[in-house]
């Protein structure tokens, strides 16, 4: 069995590639796929500790992130369409209307 | 092969997120089954389930009750806030409808969607398990990015939806990955079992996973209340929802997000109080400084509102910093009194602008003041309220929450915050100026007040006044929800 230590190592990595695709990215679609990582880096980071504490909440915990992540995707998808609609794009570049 | 204990199960102790939730799921029955486009009377409804739930969340007032294992408690604390949810929920209800049926978009799920972001709001409140108050936080959430973005038609409500859902769903994921370190630091998710944790071990103070874990979830709530720097979201959310939905989420899900933000703070980590009172006062200072000086050159009503509920979450941070029992007290004091001014407030605001809302802009006040003085006058009650002005709520809750914090210590911080709220008075005013002081370029005809909303600024222009001028009991209330 690898020590704990690789799989926080993995699953950080994946949590940093995620973030800095969010910063970057400038596709809604992309920048969700990106989220999307992060959480399931969270996953793995929940599972390697759940299996070196030898305690089940970690994992149940992963099921109801895996529930949200479900949720949240009918939510932007259906935001994104809506956008798409009048704007006929999904570059956050044009999502410009109210500015900073 | 493990066995699973079945633990204790005590519905009573969440029943009113169980109601709540029931009677949202039965109007989302009702809005399909009975036709029409009138959906006013969902609106009604709503109400009244708000206030059977508020009756039974009340009941419950008393020694605090713990159930499901740890993972929910019933205690004043969180009675208190859902007190705080529920009124905010219903004000936001009695603004709707008007406002979507001009707007064309008065479908009738909007009500069961602010139900059930209330019942989130509730189980964030009451959660005291990691996972509990995640999915509070977010049942509260996915219902807001609908509300952010429920004018489909309108590109301006795309945007605040889309903006929201993204920035959001990217602050969970820092969330969650504190939530998960932390875990692995402290080998529970339960609130309980990581303070007694940390007691038992003040090493685990200098452990990495641990503070970046704490750090991670401290950014996911200030996230959530609009903290700076993390409240680049706010003013285009709120200037690009439709209006009653901003009200409702300038004031409930911003005390949700206090509520839960100082349950795992100051109940999981008693011994690193000082650690997070630095942390705090930092955030204190940048979020009030922030939004008052970019308010200050907002012309859009809405937008400046945005960027004054930042600086107003500023100054309940003041409190948070203090972390004694009149900070904590002083929040929830605020928060009450935040959630009627603001929601009032933002009640004027619907019945000025028009159709796309048009005449949005301060300037598009002028001469209000002499064709509507009425209403113009409740206006300002409000604004003299937000800008802390005696004999309002307002000004009660500052006091309480600076004087905190001289309590604390924090004698520079009070003045800060003195500072910050005689700064914002200037927009506050600018308003009343163009209010009384202006004649309008073009004439324009204000709408009168449907019955619910006048019925909403009635109860507003009420607690704001009543909590302003004998706030004695509901500050006992507050004392006493905080004696953990």
């Amino acid at each position: 069995m690898l020590a704990i230590e690789n799989y926080l190592i993995v699953s950080a990595i994946l949590f940093a590639i995620g973030t800095i695709g969010v910063l970057t990215k400038r596709n809604a679609i992309v920048i969700f796929m990106c989220i999307e990582m992060m959480l399931n880096a969270v996953n793995l980071t929940f599972i390697a500790f759940s299996r070196h504490l030898g305690n089940i909440d970690g994992q149940v915990f992963v099921f109801f992130v895996m529930t949200v992540a479900a949720a949240e995707a009918a939510v932007g998808l259906a935001l994104m369409i809506a956008f798409f609609k009048n704007r006929e794009s999904i570059d956050v570049e044009d999502v410009n209307l109210l500015k900073l | 092969m493990e066995t699973i204990a079945m633990p204790a199960i005590n519905l009573a102790v969440i029943m009113p997120e169980i109601l709540l939730s029931c009677i949202a799921m039965v109007l989302l029955l009702v809005n399909v089954f009975v036709p029409g486009n009138n959906k006013a009377y969902l609106g009604y409804l709503s109400i009244i389930g708000l206030a059977v739930t508020a009756a039974s969340a009340v009941g419950g007032w008393g020694p605090s009750v713990s159930a499901f294992n740890g993972s929910v408690v019933q205690d004043n604390f969180a009675i208190f806030f859902k007190v705080i949810f529920l009124i905010s929920a219903g004000l936001a209800i009695l603004i709707s409808d008007r406002y979507m049926v001009q707007e064309d978009c008065n479908q009738g799920e909007l009500y069961p969607m602010i139900l059930f972001a209330t019942v989130g709001m509730m189980l964030m409140a009451s959660g005291t398990d990691l996972m509990v108050i995640f999915l509070g936080l977010e049942l509260l959430s996915i219902c807001l990015y609908v509300l952010a973005g429920w004018n489909r038609d309108n590109l301006k409500s795309n945007e605040a939806g889309l903006k929201y859902f993204l920035l959001g769903a990217f602050s969970t994921g820092f969330l969650l990955y504190g939530m998960a370190l932390t875990y692995g630091a402290t080998g529970s998710t339960k609130i309980q079992a990581i303070s007694s944790y940390v007691m038992g071990n003040p090493g685990v103070a200098s452990n990495p996973l641990f503070v970046v874990g704490m750090l991670l979830i401290a950014v996911g709530f200030s996230f959530k209340i609009a903290a700076a720097p993390f409240h680049m979201w706010t003013p285009d959310v709120y200037q690009g929802a439709p209006t009653p939905m901003t009200a409702f989420m300038s004031a409930g899900p911003k005390a949700a997000g206090f509520a839960a933000f100082i349950r795992v703070m100051i109940f999981a980590f008693p011994m690193l109080r000082a650690e997070w009172s630095d942390l705090l006062w930092i955030l204190a200072v940048l979020t009030m400084t922030v939004g008052n000086i970019i308010a200050l050159s907002q012309d859009n009503v809405k937008r400046m509102l945005a960027y004054s509920s930042i600086a107003h979450a500023g100054y309940a941070l003041v409190g948070f910093a203090a972390v004694n029992a009149e900070g904590a007290a002083g929040i929830l004091f605020y928060m009450l009194s935040y959630a009627f001014m603001n929601i009032g407030a933002f009640a004027v605001i619907i019945l000025i602008t028009k159709k796309g809302e048009v005449n949005g802009n301060v300037q598009d006040l002028a001469g209000f003041g002499h064709k509507k003085p009425l209403l113009a006058m409740v206006l300002s009650i409000f604004l003299f309220s937000l800008a802390g002005m005696p004999p309002t709520a307002g000004f009660i809750g500052k006091f309480y929450l600076f004087s905190a914090a001289i309590k604390a210590g924090y004698v520079w911080l009070a003045i800060i915050g003195v500072l910050n709220s005689a700064a914002s008075l200037y927009y506050y005013l600018r308003v009343m100026v163009f209010m009384y002081m202006k004649d309008p370029e073009e004439d324009f005809e204000w709408a009168g007040a449907t019955p619910a909303i006048a019925v909403c600024l009635l109860v507003a222009v009420g607690a704001t006044l009543v909590l302003g001028v004998v706030p004695g009991t509901v500050l006992e209330l507050a004392q006493k929800a905080v004696q953990f």
